[in-house]
């Protein structure tokens, strides 16, 4: 009986080179590729060498956490002086709002994020209701609740809101205003009827083709006169009207385009149905135009909560305004007083909006699956 | 069942069923409340204007302003009127816009491309600086370049200069002046009539396939002549240039050029921030072009550089420009934030100051915003022309 030399096992695998895998292989493959990588490298290396242990220095280092007044933040050298951060935070972020009562505030923002949750997260809770209550109930809710003046509620005038409070009143309110106002111009633009056509196009138009500062102004001097004698309106109140009209407008762009991309079919088959104008916009339209634009609407969102920084032209503090007007603060004047708040400021901001543009691309990216499967 | 059917009829021919009917009824009514609307508008405000004793009308505009601007790009006092303090302002705005688009398509151009970059540190740089610039307001942006850093620069006694020519200081940045002695007119007519002739060449016919290749060389030459004529003019006539460097004197600067602080700080905030949006935009357009593109063109036998210059950039163009012209509007809608900082653009002045004086809301207020929606009009007019000329003709 012949032997037969047959392996009955493979060999185990050896690891790949070092040249090929591992950090080397990376940097070969990223850093220095070609000469001309090689020398983008440098430049990059050369743009960092000095700007990161000067930011380092600046944000960690050589910053004082810990004060009671601008004196230690003086002298050359010093970074940031986030003791006036932690001195004033709870003005940044409530104003002068009274201290016994920003529970309230408090309350209103978890009653909004405990009923937002459920539309942001995909799940099968019923979100129509969510959103009935999300524009209608909610606003009041959040009326009486942070203006008071009911319920044994004491009243809080206006202009003792502030910080990132004013801030977010205003983005939520331009939001939760420009969406069906929005809806309702787009629809308005794509009508057979020349008379409503006209006329949402000229509002959009209007709207989208002056700046939000003439905005503002407009609202802050001329509403007034717009006004029969003796009525008036709130200032935070004037800036909110002029916040969504302006926003709605923008958002009607961005509907317009879901509704261009409802194929036709979609329209036709509604009336073939029978169904009215109203029930194929709401059952059949609506709901497919709306998912695809989804990402833009977010998109709107930034530029809208962005753009609530300049209500401080016209004199409200939101959280920028309430941080530069405390730097006239002589106790806590120092030459990085102004630098630190701004950072803290951009950081708040920052978070906001990068938390909302990555939702964004999370949605963007689940439709997309959606879409193929 | 007759009767169901007659029921039926009557039912459809009742005037309310007529969509014609019902559209022309509905959009009566709309136009009706609408109208109603404006009226009581205008009705309150000719009433509360009457009340509150305010002039009304565009007579104010030829009244004596009576203030000082601090950057005049034409001629300007104290004496002049309304009506030249909106010149005024109108033109420092569209300065700001100007050279804030030309910065930020430099930069975002850059950025776009830095992105894409196969250097890992490269395309990770850029890629922060977008994340962040992109989510921090504007205006914080523009307070941080203003109050921090242009505001925190020397004294001008202490000035940074840049080989003792150019000043920067808090005051603002100095360079040296340029004056030409002679017709500037004559140099800019020379200018034009060489680029109507270099463009003119492209339509002479080309001669026969033999000297092809030295008539498309020569061809591409001809843009030269824009800059040739003006330079032979320049000399022809005798024309000279002189220089005047900036010199300190006192507390301050003498001679030369002057920027002052606020327009760097709105420049550099408008460019800085803008520049992330038009990089996506770039970043976006090249992604569009697809890599059977490439494939297909280096398959051709074209070298690298001519598939990026004659297959790639031109498609990526088609996707980039649209956003593009939105992005250059937006620049210049935002430029308005200048009233922040006081730098006297066209909102700051007109609607800020003279607004003020004058108490005239509802004119100032009017011809501000005509002003911006007739610049954004023009644009989207210009874009409509510019994609149906680029759209794709397919069949």
């Amino acid at each position: 009986m012949a032997d037969f030399y047959v392996r009955t096992q493979s060999t185990p695998s050896l690891p790949p080179p070092i040249v090929q895998s591992g950090s080397v292989a990376w940097v070969r493959k990223n850093l220095v590729s070609s000469w001309g990588n090689s020398f983008l490298t440098l430049i990059a290396i050369f743009l960092l060498f000095p700007t990161v242990p000067g930011l380092l220095d600046w944000f960690l280092l050589s910053a004082v956490f810990v004060a009671d007044s601008g004196a230690a933040c003086q002298g050359d050298g010093k970074g940031a002086c986030w003791a006036f951060v932690a001195a004033k935070f709870n003005q940044f972020i409530y104003g002068r709002y009274p201290d016994s009562e920003q529970w309230r505030v408090n309350l209103t923002v978890f009653i909004g994020a405990v009923a937002l949750v459920p539309l942001l997260v995909p799940s099968r809770l019923p979100k129509e209701l969510f959103v009935g209550f999300l524009l209608f109930l909610f606003p009041l809710i959040a009326f009486v609740l942070l203006y008071g003046g009911v319920l044994r509620l004491p009243a809080i005038e206006t202009s003792d809101w502030g910080g990132l409070m004013v801030t977010l009143v205003v983005a939520v309110t331009g939001i939760a205003a420009s969406l069906p106002l929005g809806v309702l111009l787009a629809l308005g633009r794509r009508s057979q009827m020349p008379v409503i056509r006209v006329l949402c196009i000229a509002f959009i138009e209007l709207w989208r083709g002056v700046p939000l500062i003439t905005v503002l102004f407009m609202a802050s001097v001329m509403l007034p006169l717009f006004l029969p004698e003796g009525m008036s309106f709130d200032k935070l109140l004037r800036a909110l009207i002029g916040v969504a009209l302006f926003s709605s407008a923008y958002m009607a762009e961005v509907v317009r385009g879901g509704l261009a991309a409802v194929p036709v079919g979609q329209y036709e088959a509604a009336k073939a149905l029978g169904l009215t104008y109203w029930q194929s916009m709401r059952q059949i339209v609506l709901p497919q135009a709306l998912t695809t634009v989804i990402p833009g609407i977010v998109n709107n969102f930034i530029g809208l909560f962005k753009d609530t920084t300049l209500v401080l032209v016209i004199g409200l503090f939101d959280l920028l305004g309430i941080v530069q007007s405390n730097f006239t603060d002589p106790n806590w004047a120092s030459p990085q007083t102004a630098t630190t708040g701004y950072v803290f400021a951009a950081f708040v901001f920052w978070i906001f909006c990068f938390a909302m543009s990555r939702y964004s691309i999370f949605m963007e990216r689940r439709l997309e699956t959606d879409a193929k499967g | 069942m007759s009767d169901r059917i007659t029921a039926s009829k009557t039912a459809v021919l009742s005037p309310l069923n007529n969509p014609k009917v019902r559209a022309f009824v509905i959009q009566l009514v709309v136009l009706t409340a609408v109208g109603a609307l404006f009226w009581m508008l205008v009705d309150n405000t000719v009433t509360n204007l009457q009340r509150q004793n305010i002039a009304t009308g565009f007579g104010f505009l030829e009244n004596p302003a009576g203030f000082g601007i601090v950057q005049t790009l034409v001629e300007y006092s104290e004496q002049s009127s309304y009506g030249r303090a909106l010149l005024v302002g109108f033109l420092n705005t569209l300065i700001v816009a100007v050279i804030g688009i030309f910065l930020a398509t430099l930069l975002g151009f850059a950025l776009g491309i830095a992105r894409l970059s196969s250097n890992w540190l490269i395309s990770k740089l850029a890629t922060v600086y977008i994340e962040v610039v992109r989510n921090v307001p504007l205006l914080l942006q523009l307070f941080f370049w203003y109050f921090s850093v242009l505001r925190a620069l020397p004294l001008p006694q202490e000035s940074y200069s840049l080989l003792q020519m150019a000043f920067l200081n808090n005051r603002g940045v100095f360079v040296p002046s340029i004056h030409l002695e002679g017709s500037v007119l004559a140099l800019l007519v020379a200018a034009l009539a060489g680029a109507a002739v270099s463009y003119g060449v492209r339509f002479v016919p080309v001669p026969g396939h033999v000297d092809q290749v030295r008539w498309r060389s020569f061809l591409r030459l001809a843009p030269l002549l824009t800059l040739a004529l003006p330079c032979l003019v320049f000399f022809a006539v005798g024309m000279s240039v002189q220089t005047e460097v900036p010199d300190l004197k006192g507390f301050g600067f003498k001679g030369g050029w002057s920027l002052i602080p606020e327009f760097v700080a709105l420049v550099l905030a408008l460019s800085i921030y803008t520049a992330a949006f038009i990089a996506e935009n770039v970043r976006s357009g090249i992604l569009s072009v697809s890599k059977g593109q490439t494939e297909a063109a280096r398959a051709l036998g074209l070298k690298p550089g001519r598939v990026l210059r004659l297959v790639i950039v031109p498609q990526a163009l088609r996707v980039v420009i649209p956003p593009l012209t939105s992005q250059y509007l937006n620049l210049t809608k935002n430029s308005s934030l200048a009233v922040a900082i006081a730098y006297p653009d066209l909102v700051s002045v007109f609607s800020g100051t003279v607004l003020n004086q004058t108490g005239q809301a509802v004119e100032v207020i009017a011809i501000t915003m005509t002003i911006y929606l007739g610049l954004s009009l023009f644009t989207s007019l210009f874009m409509n022309w510019y994609n149906r000329h680029m759209a794709l003709v397919e069949r």
